[in-house]
C-alpha cells in the first residue's frame, strides 16, 4: 500500500516533466505542423537560465585575505558577492537562496526570446520540407545547443539547489495515518507537480478563454480558412512557439534542484517525450498532458523491486512496450484525432 | 705529379660499392625496426593519451591531459620537475625518455568502447604511438587494454576502478596504478564498522554495468563479514538520471543504511535524490540512517553539492596529502593550472612518469622489456606512499584513502577529507581471488607485436 502511494507520486512527478515537454512539442506541431526534435535542448537551456541566474547573482569582487592561505599557501582569494555590498549579508544570502524560484522570471524572456529566434532564424525555412527535413535540422540544431552549453559551463553537473525552506520532505504517510517515515516525499517534487499543473492550467486557459487562444485554435484546425479572414496567423503561431519555449524552459528551471542540471539533460527527456506525444495522440493537447502523467506513473511501478524481481529489465522496456500496445489498439493515440499527419 | 687513373666507369663503381656500404647499416637498422610495433628510431618518441574529450566525463579527462601535459613536460626537463624529484627510482634524467624528446598526440575516448578502441587503433597505427594511456571508464580500460595486448604496445590504464581490469580481464601488456572495487571494500567496511556499527542493514544500488557488479560485490562481502546484511541490491540502468523510483522505496525495505555503486553523473543524481528525500533524517531501527558511497571523485562530488558532507567513501589519492610527493605534484600542477589535481588527473601522471622510468629501466623501449622491468617493481614517493607493481596481475599495490564529504570546506576545492589512511596489507588479495575471476585469470604473453 505505502509502496503504491509513493510510486504514484514518483509517477506524477516524473509525468509533469513529461507532461511539460509533451505539451510543448504538441503547440509546436499542432500548429506550425513541426516536428520539433531540438524541443529537450530547450528544457535543457530553460535549466542553464537557472544556473546563469545563479552565476550573476554569486559574481563577486576578489578580497585577498591574508590571514588564510590557498591550497599553494597564498594568501587566500575571498570571492565575495556584490549583492552582498547592496543588500548587506542576509539579504544578499537570501536572495542567492531564492535563485531557482527568481530564474523562472529570467527564464520567461529569454527562452521565448530563443524560440521567436529559433523559429524566424531557422525553422520558418523548413515548414515546406518534408518531416524527415525538419527532424534532421532541428536535431543539428539541438546538438549544436548542447555543444555551446558544454563549453561555457563543462560537462559535470552543476549544483543548482533549492531554497533552503523546501529542502527535506513531507511525511505524507503520518497524514494519512500510517506509519511515521514510510511515505515519505521531496518537499520541491511536490512544488514542482503543483507548478506543472498550474503551466498546463494556464495554457489550456490562454487557449480557451482568450481572444489570441481562439484565433490559433481556429488556426490549428484550419489555417487556410483563418488566413482568407484577414488574420496574420503565421506571426500568431511565432508567438506560439515562443510560448512552446518558455513552458519547456520552465519545466527545467523548476528541474534543476531535482537533479544537478548538465548539458545532456535535454535528450535524456527527448525521446521519452515523444513517445508521450505519440502515445497521447500527435497534436492533442489534453493527449500529452494524459500519456505524460500515464508514463510517468507506470514508469516509476515498473521500477518497483518487486516487479523487477518478476521481470527483469522492464523498468528500461514498459514505455516502449505500452506504446506499442497503445499504437497497435489505438493508431491514433489515446486522444488524436483524424486528419493529423495522414495527408 | 701522380697520375691519377679516375675514369668515369672506375668512379660509378666505386661509388656504387661505397654506397652499399653506407646503407648497409642503415638496413640492418630498417629490419631492427621491425623488432616491435612502433619502435622510435628518430630523436623522438610518441605517446599516446587516450582520454573522454566529449560526453558526460569531458571534465575528468580535460584533467586528465592536463596532467599529462604535464608529466611530458618533467620528462623533457621543462618546468619545476614534479614528482619526478620525490620518486625513488633515479632514471628519469629530464632529457625526455632515453634521450628521445617525448611527443604526444591525444585521442577522444567519448567514454564508449567503441570509440575508445578506434581512437587508440588510429594512435597506433597512425601515429606510431609506443604507448596508450587514459582512460576514465572500466568498460574503456578493458576494451583499450585488448586492443594494445593484440596491437603490441604497452597500455598504462587511466582511472579504471572494476575489479576486471587487472582480475578476469588481465593482460600481460595492460598495467593499473589506480585502486579498485575490492580495496575499496576492504578498505571501507572497517571504517563504516567503527562508524555505524556492525549490526547494519544495507540497500544497495548498483549501476547495471561491469564496475558496478564488481563494487556491489566487493562492498557486500566486506560488510557481510563484519555483521551487516545486506536486504537488498537493485540494478539501476547506467542511462538513468531521476532515482526517486529506486530511493522512495529504501526505507519500507527495513534498511538503515544505503549503498550507491554509482559513479559519476548516476552518482550526483541518486545521492542529490536520495538526500532529498531526507534519507539522512531518519531513524530506521533505532539508528540514524546513513548513506555511503564507495568510490568518490572530487570533481563529481562537486556536482553533488551539499550533499555530500558526511558521507564516506575511498579515493586513489586526494590533493591535501601532506606527503612530499603529493606536495610536489600539488604544487607543479596548482601553479600551471591554479587549481588542485584530482585523483584522475594523478593517476594518469604517475602513469606516464612509471612508463618512462621502465623504459629506461630497461634500456628499451620494446614492451617485453618494459613489462619485465615494471613486473615486481617498488616505489615510492609518486603520493601514495611505498607501492608495488605487483607481477602477477599488474595491479599497482598501496595504501587506500577512506574519505568524507567535508561538514565545513574551506574552499571550492576543499571538499572531502581524509579520515583514514587504509595500510596496503589490509587491502591486499591474492591474485587468483574469486573475485578477480579466480584461477582462470591469467595475464597472457607478452606481445611485442612482431
Amino acid at each position: 500500500m505505502e509502496a503504491i502511494i509513493l510510486q504514484v507520486l514518483n509517477g506524477l512527478d516524473k509525468g509533469s516533466a513529461y507532461a511539460l515537454i509533451a505539451l510543448g512539442l504538441t503547440l509546436i506541431f499542432g500548429t506550425l505542423g513541426v516536428v520539433n526534435f531540438a524541443h529537450g535542448a530547450l528544457f535543457m537551456i530553460g535549466a542553464f537560465c537557472a544556473v546563469t541566474l545563479s552565476r550573476i547573482l554569486t559574481l563577486s569582487r576578489t578580497v585577498v585575505d591574508e590571514t588564510q592561505t590557498d591550497f599553494l599557501g597564498n594568501p587566500l582569494q575571498v570571492q565575495v558577492p556584490y549583492v552582498h555590498d547592496w543588500f548587506g549579508q542576509a539579504t544578499g544570502d537570501a536572495i542567492i537562496d531564492w535563485a531557482v524560484p527568481l530564474s523562472i522570471l529570467f527564464a520567461i524572456p529569454v527562452m521565448m526570446l530563443i524560440g521567436v529566434v529559433m523559429e524566424r532564424g531557422l525553422i520558418k525555412h523548413f515548414y515546406k520540407r518534408p518531416h524527415a527535413d525538419q527532424i534532421l535540422v532541428t536535431f543539428g540544431l539541438a546538438i549544436v545547443l548542447q555543444e555551446i552549453i558544454k563549453y561555457y559551463y563543462g560537462a559535470n553537473p552543476i549544483p543548482t539547489p533549492a531554497p533552503e525552506a523546501f529542502t527535506g520532505s513531507f511525511d505524507f504517510g503520518a497524514m494519512l495515518g500510517l506509519d511515521p517515515n514510510v511515505v515519505i516525499y521531496p518537499y520541491w517534487r511536490i512544488i514542482y507537480f503543483a507548478f506543472a499543473a498550474v503551466i498546463i492550467g494556464a495554457v489550456f486557459a490562454f487557449l480557451q478563454f482568450t481572444t489570441f487562444g481562439m484565433v490559433v485554435r481556429a488556426g490549428m484546425a484550419d489555417r487556410e480558412t483563418v488566413q482568407l479572414l484577414g488574420i496574420n496567423i503565421d506571426r500568431r503561431f511565432t508567438i506560439m512557439f515562443g510560448l512552446a519555449a518558455a513552458v519547456a524552459g520552465l519545466a527545467g528551471v523548476m528541474y534543476t534542484p531535482i537533479n544537478s542540471p548538465n548539458y545532456h539533460m535535454g535528450m535524456d527527456f527527448l525521446v521519452l517525450s515523444f513517445v508521450v506525444v505519440v502515445v497521447g495522440g500527435m497534436g492533442s493537447l489534453p493527449g500529452a498532458v494524459l500519456a505524460g502523467f500515464l508514463l510517468g506513473i507506470l514508469e516509476s511501478f515498473a521500477s518497483m523491486r518487486e516487479v523487477l524481481e518478476v521481470l527483469p529489465g522492464i523498468n528500461q522496456i514498459i514505455i516502449y512496450l505500452v506504446a506499442i500496445i497503445i499504437l497497435l489498439t489505438r493508431p491514433r493515440g489515446l486522444m488524436g484525432r483524424k486528419g493529423v499527419m495522414e495527408d | 705529379m701522380s697520375k691519377t687513373d679516375l675514369t668515369r666507369r672506375g668512379l660509378l663503381k666505386t661509388s656504387a660499392i661505397a654506397g652499399a656500404g653506407v646503407a648497409l647499416p642503415t638496413i640492418f637498422t630498417a629490419s631492427s625496426a621491425a623488432a616491435f610495433t612502433n619502435e622510435p628510431t628518430g630523436d623522438t618518441v610518441t605517446l599516446g593519451f587516450n582520454v573522454p574529450q566529449t560526453g558526460p566525463y569531458a571534465d575528468e579527462g580535460a584533467d586528465e591531459l592536463r596532467a599529462y601535459e604535464l608529466a611530458v613536460e618533467h620528462l623533457n626537463g621543462g618546468g619545476d620537475g614534479g614528482m619526478m624529484n620525490t620518486f625513488s627510482s633515479n632514471a628519469l634524467q629530464g632529457n625526455g625518455i632515453m634521450g628521445k624528446k617525448v611527443e604526444y598526440v591525444t585521442g577522444d575516448t567519448q567514454t564508449k568502447a567503441d570509440a575508445a578502441r578506434a581512437s587508440a587503433k588510429s594512435m597506433i597505427e597512425k601515429d606510431g604511438a609506443v604507448m596508450i594511456t587514459g582512460g576514465s571508464s572500466s568498460g574503456v580500460a578493458v576494451a583499450v587494454q585488448a586492443l594494445c595486448q593484440e596491437a603490441g604496445v604497452i597500455f598504462m590504464a587511466g582511472l579504471t576502478h572494476s575489479n576486471d581490469t587487472t582480475g578476469k580481464d588481465r593482460k600481460a601488456n595492460g598495467f593499473r596504478h589506480f585502486f579498485n572495487s575490492y580495496m575499496s571494500g576492504a578498505a571501507l567496511a572497517p571504517v563504516l564498522a567503527n562508524a555505524y556499527g556492525t549490526d547494519r542493514k544495507a540497500y544497495h544500488l548498483t549501476a547495471d554495468y561491469n564496475w558496478g557488479y564488481t563494487t556491489e560485490e566487493a562492498v557486500r562481502a566486506s560488510t557481510e563479514a563484519m555483521g551487516w546484511e545486506t536486504v537488498a541490491a537493485v540494478k539501476t540502468p547506467l542511462t538513468q538520471t531521476d532515482f526517486s523510483s529506486y530511493i522512495a522505496p529504501v526505507l519500507q525495505s527495513g534498511a538503515d543504511t544505503l549503498v550507491l555503486n554509482h559513479y559519476g553523473g548516476n552518482m550526483v543524481n541518486s545521492l542529490t535524490n536520495a538526500v532529498q528525500f531526507g534519507l539522512r533524517d531518519k531513524q530506521v531501527n533505532g539508528k540514524d540512517f546513513q548513506i555511503v558511497v564507495p568510490l568518490y571523485s572530487r570533481l563529481m562530488a562537486k556536482g553533488a553539492g551539499e550533499n555530500v558532507k558526511g558521507i564516506f567513501g575511498s579515493t586513489n589519492w586526494h590533493w591535501s596529502l601532506q606527503d612530499e610527493g603529493s606536495k610536489a605534484f600539488v604544487k607543479s600542477f596548482g601553479t600551471k593550472y591554479g587549481f588542485p589535481p584530482s585523483q584522475a588527473a594523478h593517476t594518469c601522471y604517475v602513469q606516464a612518469m612509471l612508463y618512462a622510468d621502465a623504459v629506461e629501466r630497461a634500456g628499451s623501449f620494446n614492451p617485453c622489456a618494459v613489462v619485465e622491468a615494471l613486473e615486481g617493481f617498488e616505489f615510492d614517493g609518486m603520493g601514495n606512499g611505498p607501492t608495488l607493481y605487483r607481477a602477477e596481475d599488474h595491479q599497482c599495490f598501496k595504501d587506500v584513502l577512506v574519505v568524507k564529504g567535508k561538514e565545513n570546506p574551506e574552499s571550492e576545492f576543499d571538499l572531502l577529507e581524509i579520515v583514514e589512511v587504509t595500510p596496503v596489507d589490509q587491502v591486499t588479495y591474492a591474485p587468483d581471488h574469486p573475485q578477480m575471476g579466480g584461477a582462470d585469470a591469467t595475464l597472457g604473453e607478452c606481445n611485442d607485436g612482431a
